[in-house]
């Protein structure tokens, strides 16, 4: 193997009040994929804003040496002209503008001031065939999906003469088939020796990409493994970040035993729901299913299968358009047409994205918790301000939520701790049916076994939860039922003793191709 | 990801905190509550800073009885207009049409009493209905048909202004009734043995000093109650001090004078009332969740159509009120009344802490902000500073409050 291209030695980032990073080293090779991985909070965006320039040159301690010389990166700009090109979890890509106006956005093929449109056309298409896009440059970025757009992100890289690309957890947001034809893209550039680092939380996509990977826990760089070995097994993997051994990713549970002629908690008649704007499309057709308190219910299925969409058009509708179907809780029809209405019938629902359905993110974690259920805590419409203080302090201890106190604005946590909030606003709401839409999504390790504890608790409690996720481990490991659904419609549903990823796989996939 | 810093290692907990304090001065004290309230604090501490300026280069003149009790006739409006401004910022919206809408108010009111002779409390009522009813209709257009807050009022403020001069048909119209003259230049009535003060204001200054020791000892204990933690006894007893301190010097200065303005009754309610609203109602509560995240609010059941309704209907009535306060201060209503007063009301909101992008803001913010451009503008009258000068240093007043609080902002790196 070639020598490094970059050396991180000794980085100390120090916040006001705060260590960041407190010894950190990296070293890359020349043409390699080196995974960045470690807890949320340990260290892992901040090091590569430090690389990247964010933080500039001397706002930090310790060397970096790209291409063996020792970089004083001033700006993002500066870290750019030398070859280094960060791409964010958040793409920083303009909606209404087309996809080679963004690839060129402030490095545009121009001639005093005038922008010269052929070049740039062809030059985009030159970039777009390399990464694979199959899509003409003047589209417009909004129509087209999120894959996509993570593509016409790594052309606009390409198109800086990138020599060290870093992807900050790219697959995020991506549905499983996108998140493969990105690797694989990751997997071609390598080839052609392009150096990438890529972040990421999903440790099979380590072990598909990646040639080695460094652990980050709490600031400080653990270990560096060889991907490739033997050795390097997930569970190896998982041990490096947590700082122990993580026999158990699931906490034991007791399988839910069916009451005897108990009608279910919640039960959805013929669901069928329409796109908001495209009327004529079914997202959501005809689903029928049931969860009993004290089970846990899982729906799999992939991106754009209509999960979230069914979980939503039942909360109050608040997605698309109702075309049929009944709602029944414990037996009996509700009427769910507004959110308030859903709550007060006792469900709740925990969206899959937290910081813009979740959380009012400039206000405290006390008035956030008290949001759902504000009545609780008030009187004659006055809210008591200690009962609620005292009602939000008591959340903070029992789930764990990391802050000094509860009059911490939600936006400066941790993703793991602001899903803490987000759950603990909906039990708070105290309900008896509980729609968790991808509740462990982008937070680590340790953040997520404390989730699961919790929605095992809830369940033991009695309450009927619908856990919604993109992860068939995590489904496999917490559900006593799965259902599976693919284009809008359910496909299938499996007990817990029968359910494997291949079985689940299967059935998530059926109707693609019966329709192919 | 820079936001994870937080929670990993929590800051280090302010040393105040814990109420123990050992070892550390008064002073010591008193800094850290204000570095960790900035925001609250940081414009009490600029409108200080002015009055004491102006203080200053007026020789005395800007606290003379006479003046202070100027000062609050001249600037009532603005605060009211503020108040309601402020809610309408914080739910996210704005509103132009508050200026257009005083003049119309008064000018409504005008027809009402002066051609039409009607009696006057009847008059009120009926004003304060018609900014209801203005409020409700732009609220319906904002709320429930979704046409941008923005587009709604400037038409709106086209079309009070349009109105009124129809209404007046040009024409300035007055005088005013004399309770209705009251509202605007009135003083609560003499009472009791002759003691150089006025003896109500005094009375009322008294009560208002029980009440709010009461209130703050009551809070204190309730805290404790709750094992919650508490500000330390000496700063508690510092805050107390320097409350009581202040509305003493106001009641002396108010009743050294003529005793306090009917319309200072009138602010001190709204301002109690709406603050108690904002801060521990749900209708409040309601607002800053719609303002700072609306489908988050509404995907938790708050019923954000409703709420920013009712906030354009309470931004009518407020604009109602403020257009009977000019009109009875006038003693005329006139066409061109209330002329940039929507403009004056949205300052005063910015400069006491709210956001552009709303969820952020407190009714004592708007009043700060309302009376830094108030003693401001009282100040440089004193001076004979010309109105073209006093719009330029207040222009430059907002830019330099607002960019603070950026500045500020982005020092605390949120």
């Amino acid at each position: 193997m070639a020598g490094p291209v970059l050396e991180m030695r000794s980085i100390v980032k120090t916040f006001p009040g705060v260590k960041a990073l407190s010894d950190v080293t990296l070293t890359v090779r020349q043409g390699e994929v080196h995974a960045i991985c470690g807890e949320n909070g340990a260290g892992k965006s901040t090091l590569m804003k430090v690389l990247s320039g964010v933080h500039p040159y001397g706002s930090y301690e310790g060397d970096i040496l790209f291409e063996g010389e020792v970089s004083q990166f001033k700006d993002i700009r500066a870290s750019e002209q030398h070859g280094i090109v960060i791409i964010h979890q958040e793409l920083a890509l303009v909606p209404y503008l087309s996809i080679a106006e963004n690839i060129f956005l402030g490095n545009e093929h121009a001639r005093r001031g005038l922008i010269n449109w052929n070049d740039t056309l062809r030059h985009a298409t030159e970039l777009l065939r390399r990464v694979g896009l199959d899509e003409h440059p003047e589209t417009r970025v909004t129509d087209i999906g999120v894959g996509k757009q993570q593509l016409v992100e790594i052309a606009k890289a390409l198109s800086k003469q990138v020599k060290l690309l870093i992807l900050d957890e790219p697959t995020a947001a991506l549905n499983d088939e996108d998140s493969d034809k990105l690797l694989d893209l990751i997997l071609e550039l390598k080839n052609q020796g392009l150096t990438s680092i890529i972040i990421s939380h999903k440790l099979n996509e380590i072990r598909k990409v990646a040639d080695s990977v460094t652990i980050i826990r709490d600031g400080r760089s653990i270990e560096t493994l060889d991907v490739k070995a033997p050795e390097t097994t997930e569970e190896r993997i998982i041990a490096g970040m947590v700082g122990r051994d993580l026999d158990h990713r699931f906490p034991e549970r007791t399988p839910h035993q069916p009451e005897e002629g108990a009608a279910p908690a919640l039960e959805i008649r013929g669901w069928t729901v329409h796109h908001p704007i495209d009327q004529q499309r079914k997202v959501v057709d005809d689903v029928s299913l049931q969860v009993r308190r004290g089970e846990i219910v899982g729906i799999a299925g992939l991106m754009g299968a209509g999960r979230t969409e069914l979980a939503m058009s039942v909360f109050g509708r608040t997605y698309g358009r109702y075309a049929g179907g009944t709602v029944l809780k414990d037996g009996k029809e509700i009427r769910t047409k507004t959110v308030a209405e859903a709550v007060g019938h006792g469900i709740a629902y925990v969206t899959e994205d937290r910081k813009h359905y979740g959380l009012n993110l400039i206000d405290t974690i006390n008035r956030n918790i008290s949001l759902t259920a504000l009545k609780k805590v008030a009187k004659r419409g006055i809210v008591d301000e200690h009962e609620e203080r005292q009602v939000s302090e008591g959340f903070r201890k029992t789930m764990n939520i990391k802050a000094p106190t509860v009059f911490e604005p939600v936006g400066k946590l941790s993703g793991g701790n602001q899903q803490k909030v987000v759950l603990s606003k909906w039990i708070f709401a105290g309900p008896d049916v509980l729609i968790l839409d991808e509740p462990t999504r982008g937070i680590d390790v340790g953040a997520k076994y404390e989730i699961y504890t919790v929605i095992d608790r809830l369940a033991a409690e009695g309450k009927a939860v619908v856990f919604i996720s993109s992860e068939l481990p995590e489904l496999l490991g917490m559900c006593d039922r799965i259902y599976t659904m693919a284009a809008g419609r359910l496909t299938g549903e499996v007990a817990r003793a029968e359910a494997t990823q291949e079985v689940l796989m299967r059935q998530m996939t059926k109707d693609k191709e019966v329709t192919r | 990801m820079s936001t994870d810093v937080t929670a990993k290692s929590p800051a280090p907990a302010p040393p105040g905190k814990s109420g123990a304090g050992a070892g550390q001065g008064l002073l010591g004290l008193m800094l850290d509550g204000l570095r960790r309230n900035m925001r609250q604090y940081g414009m009490l501490l600029a409108l200080g800073l002015i009055v004491v300026l102006f203080a200053i280069w007026t020789d005395g003149d800007l606290l003379l009885p006479r003046n202070v009790s100027n000062l609050v006739l001249q600037n009532s409006y603005i605060l009211i207009l503020a108040i309601g401004m402020m809610l309408v910022i914080i739910a996210g919206h704005i509103d132009l049409s508050v200026g257009s809408l005083t003049a119309f108010v008064g000018a409504f009111a005008a027809v009402l009493t002066v051609q039409h002779g009607m009696s006057w409390p009847i008059a009120m009522v009926l004003c304060l209905l018609v900014g209801a009813v203005a409020g409700s209709v732009q609220g319906f257009l904002i709320a429930y048909l979704g046409i941008p807050s923005f587009i709604v009022t400037l038409a709106g403020m086209l079309l009070f202004r349009g109105l009124t001069e129809i209404l007046l048909k040009g024409q300035t119209l007055g005088p005013f009734p004399d309770g209705l003259q009251k509202m605007g230049n009135g003083f609560l009535p003499e009472v009791g043995p002759n003691t150089n003060y006025h003896n109500l204001t005094l009375l009322l200054g008294l009560a208002l000093i029980v009440a709010v020791v009461w209130q703050e000892v009551r809070d204190r204990s309730r805290q404790q109650e709750f094992a919650l933690d508490v500000l330390p006894t000496r700063l508690f007893l510092l805050k107390l001090t320097a409350l009581v301190a202040a509305i003493l010097v106001l009641t002396l200065l108010l009743a050294s004078y003529k005793g306090a303005p009917i319309v200072l009754i009138i602010l001190g309610a709204l301002v109690v009332g709406y603050g108690y609203v904002m801060r521990n109602a749900v209708f409040g509560r309601h607002i800053y969740a719609i303002g700072g995240n609306l489908p988050a609010a509404k995907l938790s059941g708050v019923k954000d159509k409703k709420v920013t309704f009712y906030v354009f209907l309470n931004m009518g009535v407020l604009a109602a009120l403020a257009g009977m306060v000019v009109a009875a201060r006038l003693n005329a209503a006139s066409p061109k009344a209330g002329v940039n007063f929507e403009l004056e009301a949205i300052a005063s909101s910015f400069i006491g802490g709210a956001s552009m992008s709303g969820g952020v803001g407190t009714v004592l913010g708007a009043i700060i902000g309302g009376l830094v451009l108030g003693v401001l503008n009282n100040g440089m009258n004193l001076l004979s500073v010309g109105t073209d000068w006093q719009q330029v240093i207040k222009g430059l007043a907002l830019l330099v409050a607002v960019g603070f609080d950026v500045w500020n902002k982005r020092k605390s790196g949120s």
